[in-house]
């Protein structure tokens, strides 16, 4: 059964980008438009992997991350963050609230399938 | 793995224009004395996100003006800068900047280079201009980076200067591109991409490693994304072939229900039964189909507060607009169409409605103009406003540059027939040419634009207390509520929303009058009769007009008697063009196939009403 990854990003063109790029490689994809959205659709269903972007209206990546943690079926799932920051402040963050990562934006698509391969093996 | 990015680049264009939208729209509703923080963060999530976008998709100059635009908002978000009534001009200046850009990625237009570097310059200095203040805080981009390059402070912000150092940031050797914390504690000590991007890869990573600023967490904002949460794009043709082959079926049910019409209902029970369940599918089908197309007027609506704040500092004129019922909804085609007309109607009221303010206040008003735009539904169609509480029309500067232009006009018109005058080519009462409008080239376009749109336009207008314009136009372009009528052996359309009433008048309310032909009384109104047989030169049943039935329409506020054989019925019916399908007719707007397959011919009442009405105007 194809694993099933979360994308979490207020903008339209990067939700597509990214369903496009992983559907492509044989990824199936749940998009979520914020936070809150994010964490309901994690709920409903659980995810193999999750991407989210740190900037949204609502809920941002971070506090997203956060609580994916606290539920039982996303301990120890792996979560990256899609920042346009690749300093050291996102990143100590990142680590604080129990993000698998981060990826720096903007990323190309190889990139992306990069990553998603080294985090879900 | 190749991906076409190019492929992406449609929802970028329409995102970008939405967060510009949503972006000029924030900026006008700002109140510079005391911004909301949550709009600040609002305005500043949508140039943050035009430059995420613009920089995945490989568009550097949008992500550079976005950047430059971000930068300021940040710090004022931050509450580093206070926002100034010269700021929010210099970002709606900016918001043009990059619509223009966005223009020239998507259809190749002209990109102004000069107007791009001013707007950057102007949005550092805006930010520069603290800097000194509060060196500690943030600097704007091309200052950061040279800090981070080579402690190189640069004070002039020269558009060169900048654009040679953001082009130097994408030289510049690129950080590690993602990491894993699990794997180490150094984060960033790995990871990199083991194969450096092509080189002709179209995404670079541009200004966004110039240091973007530290993210903060629980942003709260009106939600853009709400209203997108489960919608798809599709593209309009796909929706329009729908809506044609929904068309097909509704005439298919027709001739269906029209064969079974004849069958013995109580043989046939079952069938019919089913045949009425078909009739409510079809219909409930062809509603969801036709409001896949329906976009709130408020697509149309939501430019006006900048033209209006615009124009209205450009003539020193206190204007406030109102808008009412921007979640109205009509045809995406109708749309597109009403823009030009409102947008006119709005110029004229703000040249020549609203007075200036010591005017307004020499005869009792508020010296602050109110321009209201208003959409509701009425009936089968839609009506659009544009309202003005400035001076009206001017009845006898209207009748007497209808003299001067050789007019048939006569002082005991009415109002309504006087105010139709405006629409006819050529015509204005502008005392003064200004650029905003008053050239004498616009009602009568606006008409023949809302006309084109199958709608109509009606004035009301009160001396010293304002003018109402509206435009009433169909629900959609495609199907009509038609009221089907005998004429001999033909069968006509006449589109619901014409018709006043229909009646068989006494003997003694019908009279003729030389030179006007017959007239009916109607309830203490005399309406010219118009006997379609004669109009459309065939045989009917009754060529005696105190037989049949009139059938009163009106349009533009002109009624007349359509003198018909028979009512048929009352039908939707799905318009085919005539035009493309044989030739333009006078009299007809279109056709359609009814339930037997045979054509009716729909009626233009528009010209109908018109051809009757000018005889009339003339033997006055």
């Amino acid at each position: 059964m194809a694993k099933t990854i979360l994308a979490v990003d207020d903008s339209a063109s990067m939700r597509q980008m990214l369903a496009f790029t992983l559907t492509d490689a044989g990824y199936e994809v749940v998009e979520a438009v914020d936070g809150e959205d994010a964490l309901e659709k994690a709920k409903a269903k659980p995810m193999n992997l999750v991407l989210t972007d740190q900037n949204m209206p609502r809920m941002d990546g971070l506090d997203l991350v956060r609580a994916l943690r606290r539920l039982p079926g996303y301990r120890t799932a792996p979560i990256l963050i899609l920042t346009t920051e690749a300093g050291e402040a996102i990143k100590s963050r990142g680590r604080a609230v129990g993000a698998t990562g981060w990826l720096v934006k903007p990323f190309d698509p190889q990139r992306l399938l990069e990553v998603v391969h080294k985090v879900m093996g | 793995m190749t991906i076409d990015m190019t492929q992406f680049y449609q929802v970028f264009f329409e995102e970008s224009a939405e967060l510009l939208a949503e972006m000029e729209r924030l900026l006008l509703a700002l109140d510079a004395g005391a911004p909301q923080k949550e709009d600040l963060d609002a305005i500043f999530r949508t140039a943050h996100s035009i430059k995420g976008g613009g920089s995945t998709f490989g568009f550097s100059e949008i992500t550079e003006t976005a950047h430059v635009l971000e930068t300021l908002l940040d710090r004022l978000r931050n509450g580093e800068l206070s926002l100034s009534s010269e700021m929010t001009d210099v970002f709606l200046k900016a918001v043009d900047v990059i619509k223009m850009q966005l223009a020239g990625r998507q259809t190749g237009s002209s990109v102004d280079e000069a107007a791009v570097r001013d707007i950057c310059t102007r949005l550092s200095t805006l930010g520069g201009r603290e800097f000194n203040a509060s060196p500690a805080a943030a600097v704007p981009v091309a200052r950061r980076v040279a800090f981070g390059e080579g402690g190189e402070r640069i004070v002039d912000p020269s558009p060169e200067k900048l654009f040679a150092i953001l082009s130097a940031i994408e030289e510049r050797p690129a950080e590690p591109a993602y990491g894993l914390f699990a794997e180490s504690q150094a984060p960033g000590a790995q990871g990199q991409s083991p194969e450096p991007p092509a080189p002709s890869h179209p995404m670079r990573r541009a200004s966004d490693a110039a240091g973007a600023a530290p993210a903060r967490t629980g942003r709260r904002a009106s939600d853009r994304a709400d209203g997108e949460r489960s919608s798809i794009r599709v593209s309009v043709e796909k929706v329009d072939q729908l809506i044609n082959l929904v068309g097909e079926l509704v005439i298919t049910q027709a001739m269906l229900a029209e064969a079974t019409s004849r069958l013995d209902a109580a043989v046939h029970q079952g069938l019919l039964n089913r045949m009425g369940q078909l009739e409510r599918n079809t219909r409930a089908l062809q509603e969801s189909v036709m409001s896949i197309r329906m976009m709130p007027i408020s697509f149309v609506f939501s430019r006006f507060p900048r033209v209006v704040r615009d124009l209205a500092a450009k003539l020193n004129k206190q204007v406030e607009l109102k808008t009412v019922g921007e979640g109205t909804e009509l045809d995406k085609g109708l749309i597109e169409k009403i823009a030009d007309p409102l947008n006119h109607l709005v110029r004229n009221s703000l040249d020549h409605g609203i007075e200036p303010a010591e005017k307004r206040v020499a005869v009792g008003k508020d010296p602050k103009g109110t321009i209201t735009l208003r959409a509701f539904h009425q009936g089968g169609s839609i009506v659009v406003e544009v309202a003005d509480d400035g001076a009206g029309l001017n009845r006898a500067k209207i009748l007497a540059k209808a003299r001067e232009r050789g007019f048939a006009v006569h002082e005991d018109m009415a109002d309504k027939e006087v105010w139709q005058l405006i629409f006819e080519p050529g015509f204005s009462t502008a005392d003064a040419v200004t650029d905003v409008s008053g050239r004498g080239v616009g009602m009568d376009v606006v008409r023949k634009n809302v006309r084109g749109m199958g709608g109509n336009v009606e004035i009301e207008s009160r001396p010293g207390e304002g003018i109402c314009i509206s435009i009433r136009l169909p629900l959609t372009l495609a199907i009509l509520d038609g009221m089907s009528i005998a004429v001999g052996k033909e069968i006509f359309i006449i589109p619901l929303t014409y018709i006043v009433e229909s009646l068989q008048p006494a003997r003694e309310d019908l009279s003729s009058v030389t030179g006007r032909g017959r007239l009916v009384h109607v309830r203490g109104e005399y309406l010219p009769v118009v006997p379609l047989r004669e109009v459309f030169k065939i045989e009917a049943a009754h060529t005696d007009i105190h037989q049949g039935i009139m059938v009163i329409v009106e349009s533009e506020g002109i009624k007349v008697a359509l003198h018909v054989d028979e009512l048929v019925g009352q039908h939707q019916v799905v318009i085919k063009s005539l035009e493309t399908n044989y030739r333009k007719t006078r009299g007809i707007s279109g056709a359609t196939i009814m339930g037997d397959g045979k054509v009716a011919l729909i009626m233009d009442v528009v010209a109908l009403a018109r051809g009757s009405y000018g005889p009339l105007l003339r033997a006055a």
